[in-house]
């Protein structure tokens, strides 16, 4: 038993901290939220020069084969700067790639992901399928007259996270032998670009007869995505624990330095008391990310994984919940402003919450997971 | 990171299972596990077995009787009592007292009190709370005058203690009493103070709690005698022992291993018994979405439980002030089970039968007719051992700088 990150890792998230802290503030990431792209360019190349973009995937490719674990102190530091580049987008795109692809699928992408040349995003998620990983109903069928390899993709797919960033998007479709992968390249599908609550980049994304790829085995591709799936919830788990250490941190340091009535608010007990909630709510949601984590790299089965990420989801709902709500709370009016970051350690909480199934979605799956 | 225990310490875990399964008599399991009241030769009967196998201190150094367990193995002995539904190891002697004197009392304290206290010969009590000072602890008012007469140099004790679990079977009560009222700082003047429970002047009153049972009293001393021999550290230093005691935690705060058997209780329990649509409970999804959240609530604590264990077995220091964390953790836990527990019977809830009566009388349901009072019951434990609210307090005060 250990809950300490190993030297390499604890190398790794200072240095990623260190980066942001620097680079990344308030007011710089106030200019990347605004700009026309929405994200930085800069950011991105000194993010996969740590290696970041590198970590999940196999030596082979250039990569470090970590796991979830080893990405875990770099989620933390991006929850806490709020972090707005295509970065996890990116990772779920590159997993697809290298759990479900062929060897030179994986040869012909994950080196150029690795290097940060690459950036990828994953079209998976439709109106009325809610979070039901299964329910898809964009369609596939094989090229007439191509070569073929080449498979025609007709569907709409919503909030796809990095969808215009993206060069190349892994798009989920039915063919007549089930939910299958495919690999698109992104000028042959409409963007609807937006941005999203938490001030990253979305878009809706619609293609009639797109000329893809297909990623991996036809008809077998819902393993690879629940797997690739707990992976991007774990590691959003991580996230949301950097981000509450966030609102945590900063409505503390609030109630000692904010004076009313002469003192400082933090004399109050019935605000000590929420904020000491808050505190334990923040070291509940850390132990069930070290949970989550760790079982996504274990090879303890998929139903053990998947029970794991979804009690640590449910917790992290509740609980980012909670926090960014009492965050603002204790901040009183200034806390509603966008002037402060606490409303955007809000904002995120809040999306993270529901991210990848919300509680209700999760409380359904661990029950079912149960039988 | 590795959530993992060591191929040594599952080793130990399936040995501390295999002893209990072979040691822990079915009567006294059955007792603890159906929720009845556990007698003074209860309690002591395990006691003793545990003392004769040398378990019954193992946080105790190795000359009075310790294990030498390093934190971890102390948890996981916890843990698979908790979860096998041994009766509890009263903590006033061997986890309170025992520790006070291990650290305060003199070598004559120490040869005096601790052999018996390990061998089950003396049964403890604490005597803190009174009626004025339950969470303001250092406003006790209990009174302890010097005095000599022809039988030699003593107190004379004049006061009442309340909350006293288990003074109905005890021996002995160590007291926080106050032997100076003139000075100004209320902690200063307090001393820690060992009573004989047979000296005369000394009355218990049972409280019967609202389940009917029978665990707490008051405690009256009317002009009570105590050898000065019998003072620990030193006078007017008892609230540094108080203190002391307070920080000595005990790894097992959260009661994780008896949350996890009660969790499977309820699960077992709720997949056999009808919901209103006659599918089982446990499919009910109003009801399995709050029993997932009270298991996810478990899980969590139990990881933090281990985050701790393992800053403490690197750092070799106590874990400080985050132990009211499982603490406020534990006992919200307990108390949502109980709580579905008794939901769970629905209807069947209602009969009343009072904690301590007859589990054989056929009246009553053996399972379902102790899930209210037990309900009822545990409302205590956000209560006691310092109040989840003094738990608030002290992580406000000692964590987070407040």
């Amino acid at each position: 038993m250990n809950f300490d990150y190993n030297e390499e890792q604890q190398l790794l998230a200072d240095s990623v901290r260190r980066f942001l802290a620097k680079n990344y503030g308030f007011e710089a990431r106030k200019k990347i939220v605004a700009s026309k792209q929405g994200w930085s360019a800069e950011v991105w190349t000194q993010l996969a020069e740590m290696g970041l973009t590198g970590l999940p995937f196999s030596t082979d490719y250039g990569g470090f084969g970590g796991g979830a674990v080893d990405l875990m102190g770099v989620m933390e530091a991006a929850g806490d700067a709020l972090l707005v580049e295509p970065y996890l987008p990116t990772l779920m795109g590159g997993l697809l790639v290298a759990r479900a692809g062929g060897d030179a699928q994986k040869k012909a992408l994950l080196p150029a992901v690795v290097e940060g040349r690459l950036k990828l995003a994953f079209a998976h998620s439709e109106k009325g399928a809610r979070y039901n990983l299964a329910r898809v109903g964009a369609s596939a069928r094989r090229s007439t007259g191509g070569a073929g390899s080449a498979w025609e993709i007709t569907g709409e797919k919503l909030v796809v996270l990095g969808a215009e960033a993206a060069d190349r998007i892994v798009v989920s479709a039915n063919t007549d032998k089930g939910l299958s992968l495919f690999l698109v390249s992104r000028e042959s599908l409409r963007v609807r670009p937006y941005v999203t609550l938490d001030e990253q980049r979305a878009g809706d994304v619609g293609f009639a007869k797109a000329q893809g790829e297909l990623l991996g085995a036809e008809g077998g591709a819902l393993p690879v995505i629940e797997e690739v799936m707990d992976f991007a919830t774990a590691l959003v788990c991580a996230e949301a624990v950097g981000a509450m250490k966030f609102a945590c941190d900063t409505t503390l340091e609030y109630l000692k330095t904010r004076k009313q009535f002469g003192v400082p608010i933090g004399t109050f007990q019935a605000l000590q008391h929420r904020m000491v909630d808050m505190y334990v709510a923040h070291e509940q949601a850390r132990s069930m990310a070290c949970l989550a984590c760790s079982k996504v790299d274990s090879n303890s089965g998929a139903g053990d994984r998947a029970r794991a990420v979804s009690a640590a989801k449910i917790k992290i709902a509740d609980n980012a919940r909670l926090i960014s709500q009492e965050s603002v709370q204790l901040h009183g009016g200034m806390g509603m402003t966008e002037e402060l970051k606490v409303s955007h350690s809000f904002r995120r909480l809040t999306m993270i919450a529901q991210q990848f199934g919300d509680a209700d979605h999760h409380l359904a799956r661990f029950a079912a997971l149960d039988k | 990171m590795d959530l993992n225990y060591s191929q040594e310490e599952s080793a130990f875990r399936d040995e501390v299972r295999g002893w209990l399964k072979a040691n822990l008599p079915q009567d006294l399991r059955d007792k603890v596990v159906n929720y009845g009241e556990l007698t003074r030769d209860d309690l002591l009967r395990w006691h003793k077995i545990l003392a004769k196998k040398g378990w019954v201190a193992p946080a105790w150094p190795k000359e009075w009787g310790g294990t030498g367990w390093n934190v971890v193995q102390r948890y996981i002995f916890e843990e698979e009592c908790g979860f096998a539904g041994t009766p509890p190891i009263v903590s006033f002697g061997m986890h309170m007292c025992g520790p006070v004197l291990l650290r305060f009392g003199t070598e004559a304290q120490k040869k005096r009190f601790l052999p018996r206290m390990y061998n089950g010969e003396d049964f403890w009590c604490q005597g803190y709370s009174e009626p004025g000072s339950g969470s303001d602890l250092a406003s006790l008012k209990t009174k302890a005058e010097r005095a000599s007469d022809k039988s030699g140099d003593h107190y004379v004790v004049n006061g009442q203690k309340i909350w006293t679990t288990l003074g109905h079977y005890a021996d002995w009560i160590f007291c926080l009493v106050r032997t100076d009222s003139t000075l100004a700082k209320r902690q200063e003047g307090i001393s820690f103070l060992l009573i004989d429970m047979r000296t005369p002047g000394i009355t218990v009153r049972p409280l019967v709690l609202m389940d009917g049972g029978h665990e707490v009293n008051e405690v009256f001393f009317d002009n009570v005698k105590v050898p000065v021999e019998n003072l620990v550290h030193e006078e007017g230093k008892g609230w540094t022992v108080a203190k002391y005691l307070l920080g000595h935690e005990r790894m097992n705060t959260g009661r994780i291993g008896a949350s996890k058997r009660e969790l499977a209780k309820l699960k077992d329990f709720a997949a056999r018994q009808p919901g209103d649509d006659g599918l089982p409970l446990i499919e009910d999804a109003r009801f399995r979405d709050r029993l997932t959240r009270v298991e996810v609530e478990l899980m969590a604590l139990e990881i933090t439980n281990l985050r701790f264990l393992d800053q403490m077995r690197r750092s070799g220091q106590p874990p400080g002030a985050d132990v009211s964390m499982l603490k406020i953790k534990g006992t919200e836990i307990q108390q949502g089970l109980t709580e579905l527990s008794m939901q769970a019977v629905g209807p069947l809830a209602q009969p009343f039968r009072a904690t301590g009566t007859d589990l054989e009388d056929g009246a009553f349901d053996r399972f379902t007719a102790g899930l209210a009072p037990r309900y009822c019951n545990y409302r205590k434990t956000t209560i006691y051992a310092g109040s989840n609210e003094i738990q608030r307090n002290i992580i406000s005060k000692m964590t987070l700088g407040l």
